[in-house]
């Protein structure tokens, strides 16, 4: 498995990338490459994710994803990211890359003991 | 002593070592044993990845074949509204046909081996759809009753130990119930409507509901991998408890829409608080597994063809991407 691209991307490695970054062509038989599709579901709200699918270019991953991913009107935006694209932090995701903080409960604000009758605080 | 470049490498080497075997298989049984989900990257045992990519794939398939018995009315459905409405729902099942597939192939296989597969008759799909539509009534007795049961098995699914594909049901469970009420709401109206309409309904209920009662599998002590997708939470209720909910939830819909389930047997019982219901006709269920219904050949004809007739399409668009990245370069 693969573990520098996004959760979709891991176990379909061979959708294919070019050296330069950009997904391989699907040339004949070949699979049109993976991309990541984020949904805005309405102003004010940020783009979440929302899905994978495969397209062979960013145009039609566009179309693609509002058919897919919005048939009740749900976004009023959408981004489209080649998987290959995706950086991940780690193959595992209990790994000691996210220890630091796990020690560190005074950066929360219940960490804290206020006397009773302090208001607004 | 060997000094590390990076200043993380160092606390990444300290402690037990997580990653013999026997740890791995600790840690997952843990996140299992804690209903976490257990992710794409996550490390899992060779057999719980087999066997959802079986089971993912089957109803990944299900979805798109599913798209054929309905497809059938469009052409002849009987008012601009019905047809509105059984376009928009045969476009539900492509998409979660595509949900469903994308899920998969987070499990380290691609879609076209999938498809492949599918193809050569290596993989299967739900046996339901090897029976015919044979009239307009059957849209609405597979909505209600096809749908339904399909529903009473999905829910639980939103709950599945894998993530993606617990994400991907909670999307389709939501779709779903658009499709089971137009079924119902059709079968409703035909159901008070002249007596033949009445008539073809009450046949469509007739033909739908024992394969119906198939979908959920073989009886609890004749499924072959219900134990161990239970202890995996992949499957969270037996194939005869989920049965048992649907033909609770059934009887009294059937009631209301006039229309009678085809079982002399089917009575309420007070003492387990359940409807009993008669016995089903597993030789049936395993010829049609055998490949051997009514439209077997006919569906899986009828999906390869559609894959070979689109293939100058994705050619055309994989050369006008190619062209297009060209220009650009």
């Amino acid at each position: 498995m693969t573990g520098q691209t996004g959760e979709s991307a891991s176990g379909a490695s061979s959708s294919g990338q070019s050296a330069d970054g950009t997904p391989a062509a699907a040339s004949t038989g070949g699979q049109w490459p993976l991309w990541e599709v984020f949904v805005r579901s309405r102003r004010g709200l940020s783009h979440s994710h929302a899905g994978s699918l495969h397209a062979p270019d960013a145009e039609m991953a566009l179309r693609n994803a509002r058919d897919l991913y919005t048939r009740r009107a749900e976004g009023v935006s959408i981004w489209v990211v080649p998987s290959s694209a995706v950086t991940a932090s780690s193959p595992d995701e209990k790994d000691p890359f996210f220890e630091p903080a796990g020690d560190k409960p005074y950066r929360h604000p219940t960490f804290y003991e206020i006397p009773e009758g302090v208001k607004h605080l | 002593m060997t000094t590390t470049a990076e200043p993380g490498a160092a606390t990444a080497q300290a402690g037990p070592d997580r990653h013999t075997p026997e740890a791995l298989q600790a840690e997952f049984d843990a996140a299992v044993a804690a209903d976490t989900r257990i992710e794409p990257r996550d490390w899992m045992p060779d057999a719980y990845r087999s066997t959802l990519v079986r089971q993912m794939a089957q109803h990944a398939h299900s979805e798109i074949i599913g798209m054929q018995p309905e497809a059938n009315w469009i052409t002849r459905a009987p008012s601009l509204r019905r047809k509105a409405i059984l376009m928009a729902k045969v476009q539900d099942e492509a998409g979660h046909g595509l949900y469903l597939y994308s899920a998969t192939e987070t499990l380290g296989v691609s879609r076209d081996e999938l498809l492949d597969k599918l193809h050569a008759g290596r993989q299967r799909y739900s046996s339901i759809f090897n029976y015919p539509t044979l009239a307009w009534a059957d849209v609405g007795a597979i909505g209600w009753l096809v749908d339904g049961a399909a529903i009473t098995n999905q829910v639980p699914l939103c709950r599945c130990s894998y993530g993606p594909y617990a994400r991907a049901m909670v999307r389709i469970c939501k779709e779903e119930s658009f499709h089971q009420r137009q079924g119902y709401e059709l079968l409703l109206a035909l159901s008070r409507g002249t007596d033949a309409q009445h008539a073809m309904a009450q046949d469509a209920v007739n033909r739908w509901w024992w394969p119906s009662l198939m979908m959920f599998g073989p009886p609890d002590d004749e499924s072959a991998h219900s134990a161990q997708s239970m202890a995996w939470k992949i499957k969270r209720h037996s194939n005869d408890e989920l049965r048992q909910r649907f033909v609770d939830i059934c009887v009294p819909q059937a009631e209301i829409l006039g229309l009678t389930l085809p079982d002399p047997d089917l009575r309420w019982n007070e003492e387990r608080g359940h409807y009993d219901y008669g016995a089903i006709d597993w030789s049936e269920f395993q010829e049609v597994l055998r490949g051997n219904g009514p439209c077997n050949e006919q569906r899986l004809e009828r999906r390869r063809a559609a894959h070979d007739n689109g293939s100058w399409v994705r050619d055309a668009a994989a050369a006008h991407a190619a062209k297009h990245r060209k220009a650009q370069a």
